[in-house]
């Protein structure tokens, strides 16, 4: 009962935000609806007895993710509603409604099948932490490596991009000036 | 009682927003915005099926769905900045170049 009602009351409101995220005009309504519409998707993840998963949700996504957003939207006019020149905006939904009308038969039509066993068997008496850990460190050890390395060159790549002065072989001539403008105003 | 089913269609759901976002945004930060909420979507659909197969591979791929998120949202803003210190818009009609 309560189960239901929980997932009908996130349901509508995820929902809802989500599609004030991609709908409206205005940059900041976007990044705040997102972040709510992500910490309601943790609590479907806590329902669903993924509770690592869901402090998971809440740390990487509403925590860093959306901060990382917050601050590169400090380089950006927010307050200014967005522009923008959609050609032919029926054609674009019709299209957006079939593809979801496809997904939504693709998702379904899996569900006749029952032939799916389980390779990791959750095992009772052991919380959801713990048993992510296990199968994380032994079964998925390599990809968790992979994924550290990858996260290393991300974040690599992400100083190099967004640093002030280090982007100076990125840029061309025109740049020049703005690099200038920039050193000028550091120099004061 | 909320079966697996009832997850996979809102996943479903979700997923079908984040791509009419995709396919309706002009503008480059929204895009990121609409790509976040399909990698959610899937990320329910995840953690639905491992917990009604009581198995955690599910959880595991949801795993690494939020760390390929997070590593493409660092290389994609400082993209965005970059492209925004050169051409001052985000439109992606004026950013392109290649007249194709």
């Amino acid at each position: 009962m309560y189960e239901q009602i929980a997932f009908y009351l996130f349901s509508v409101l995820t929902i809802g935000l989500f599609l004030v995220t991609v709908l409206t005009k205005n940059v900041l309504y976007s990044m705040t609806s997102l972040a709510a519409g992500m910490v309601l998707i943790s609590g479907f993840f806590f329902m669903l007895g993924a509770d690592f998963l869901g402090v998971v949700q809440l740390i990487v996504y509403v925590g860093a993710i959306m901060a990382l957003y917050a601050f590169a939207m400090m380089f950006f006019d927010v307050t200014r509603d967005v522009k923008e020149k959609n050609t032919s905006g029926a054609l674009v939904f019709l299209f957006g409604g079939l593809v979801a009308l496809m997904l939504v038969i693709i998702f379904s039509a899996p569900l006749v099948g029952e032939k799916i066993q389980a390779v990791y068997p959750m095992i009772d008496g052991i919380t959801n932490p713990q048993s992510v850990g296990m199968v994380l460190f032994t079964k998925y050890l390599i990809p968790f490596e992979v994924a550290a390395v990858m996260l290393l060159v991300a974040m690599i790549a992400g100083i190099i991009l967004a640093g002030k002065k280090m982007d100076q072989s990125l840029t061309t001539d025109d740049d020049i000036k703005v690099i200038e403008d920039i050193s000028q105003e550091d120099e004061k | 009682m909320i079966e697996l089913n009832d997850y996979l269609i809102l996943s479903g759901l979700l997923f079908a927003i984040g791509l009419v976002g995709v396919l309706r945004r002009k503008n480059l930060l929204m895009l990121f915005f609409a790509t976040e909420v399909m990698l959610n979507a899937a990320n329910i659909a995840f953690a639905a099926t491992s917990h009604y197969y009581n198995d955690l591979s599910g959880q595991m791929f949801a795993f690494f769905i939020i760390a390929v998120a997070a590593s493409e949202v660092a290389v994609g803003l400082g993209l965005l900045i970059v492209l925004y210190k050169r051409y001052g818009t985000l439109d992606l009609d004026n950013l392109a170049s290649m007249k194709g």
